[in-house]
């Protein structure tokens, strides 16, 4: 077992370091760079606080799509085949479901912020 | 230095030039640059853009037109009254500086934030939709015969070569496979009319003043085809910067941007345009993948890139917001 503090401590105590002292002192190129960094280091948070819940989720709802075992990654193999092939499509029930739910999960990491994910989320309880 | 080739080449064409000076890289990749300078002159100083490939460097990437194309269709352009610059002087051996073209620089913005966002651009912002139909209708509208010689793309052929790029990076993204078997079952078939295609329309590629569009950049992905790609393109959700509700570039409307077109004496079809909205976003997020592969297989291994690679994901939702809309 290794010892605290956990990643995504360690991560936003730098980000925050970044963000807040090292940020306001940089200017131009840099501090574009700089955001982008401090961007990333964000995003690798929300994956390692996420990522866990949301892979879990997503290899269920595929075994029962697919009525198959494997890895996330044989899973979504198969399910991309299988749309490739015309096999699944819109009309199955449960497909447009997975979909979104595994797109939303990766908008929750990759940019929460992006307007189509917002609008989106106010959908929630439609 | 740059600066002591570019004053030599510019006494040859130039007359009057004493030299150059204030030369700036603006951006560099593997095989083009492009650089800000100003020509020295009696007269008044003439703020100038190179864009060249430097030498030693072999053949464009197969989806560019090639920079000798570019200068003559920004020529064409800017000689048919379009908001383009002026070509000044195409690069030749003995210049030194590799191959490429000097042009005319114009005063603007380029960034779409600021575009959307800054007051300055505020009276701008309600014609640009309008005005940008107009400036593709004219684009379009340029003579075949004059053309130099450019790919030729199909809906078919895209989506093949779309659909052949996302298997090469080996790695299944289910709503990819979904937009590619929608785009194969909805293929309109070859565009009655085919015309020139511009092929990047979208902010940063368009400079605009307060007085609305200034000049159309960046011919690289030029190619024939259906005209109705480039109104799909620039419909693309990936170029409104968070506008979502204005699907032209984040600053207005289908609408707007169709009568500006339909005004200049062409012919929407709205159905073709869609398609090709679809195939543009699906075609970002492959552009999106293609960059995590540069980041990773190292020709670019910037954290920029590295970050555009966790854009895809972006495109998914559009892609499903356009395929499998949910609810009003």
């Amino acid at each position: 077992m290794q010892d605290e503090p956990i990643p995504t401590e360690l991560i936003k105590a730098v980000a925050d370091f970044l963000r807040n002292d090292i940020a306001p002192v940089i200017s131009g190129h840099n501090a574009f760079k700089l955001r982008v960094a401090v961007n990333a280091l964000d995003l690798v948070t929300r994956q390692l606080t996420l990522e866990a819940g949301s892979d879990a989720a997503e290899a269920a709802r595929l075994a029962r799509l697919l009525g198959m075992d494997g890895s996330l990654i044989e899973l979504n193999r198969a399910l991309s085949d299988k749309i490739a092939k015309g096999e699944l499509d819109l009309e199955t029930p449960g497909l447009a479901e997975h979909l979104w739910q595994t797109t939303m999960d990766k908008l929750a990491v990759d940019q929460p912020n992006y307007a189509s994910y917002r609008r989106e989320l106010g959908r929630k309880g439609d | 230095m740059i600066e002591a080739e570019l004053s030599r080449c510019v006494a040859a064409w130039c007359s009057g030039a004493t030299g150059v000076t204030g030369a700036a890289k603006l951006s560099g990749g593997a095989s083009q640059e492009t650089w800000t300078f100003d020509i020295v002159h009696p007269g008044a100083n003439i703020g100038a853009i190179l864009r060249r490939s430097p030498s030693g460097y072999g053949a464009a990437p197969s989806r560019a037109a090639g920079l000798d194309a570019e200068a003559t269709l920004m020529q064409l352009a800017h000689d048919a009254g379009l908001p383009s610059p002026k070509v000044l002087h195409v690069l030749r051996p003995e210049d030194a500086l590799g191959t490429g073209f000097i042009m005319q620089r114009f005063e603007g913005e380029t960034i779409a934030r600021k575009i959307l966002r800054d007051e300055q651009f505020a009276k701008a912002r309600p014609k640009l939709a309008r005005q940008l139909g107009g400036v593709l209708a004219g684009i379009h509208g340029l003579p075949a015969s004059k053309l130099p010689k450019l790919r030729q793309v199909t809906a078919t052929s895209e989506i093949t070569d779309l659909e052949g790029e996302y298997r090469g990076f080996g790695r299944p993204r289910p709503v990819f496979d979904l937009a590619l078997r929608w785009l194969r079952d909805h293929d309109p078939g070859p565009s009655r009319e085919q015309t020139l295609v511009h092929g990047d329309f979208r902010h940063g590629n368009l400079i605009i003043g307060p007085d609305g569009v200034r000049a159309v950049l960046d011919w690289e992905l030029a190619h024939t085809g259906d005209p109705m790609e480039d109104l799909g393109w620039i419909c693309v959700n990936s170029w409104r910067f968070g506008e979502i509700d204005k699907p032209v570039g984040g600053f207005g409307s289908r609408e707007e941007l169709f009568a500006g077109y339909e005004a200049a004496g062409r012919r929407v079809d709205p159905d073709r345009a869609r398609f090709w909205e679809v195939m543009g976003t699906l075609r970002w997020g492959v552009m999106c993948c293609g960059m995590m592969q540069r980041f990773r297989s190292g020709p670019d291994h910037s954290m920029e890139r590295a970050m555009i690679g966790r854009r895809s994901s972006e495109t998914e939702i559009d892609l499903l917001r356009l395929l499998a809309p949910r609810g009003n």
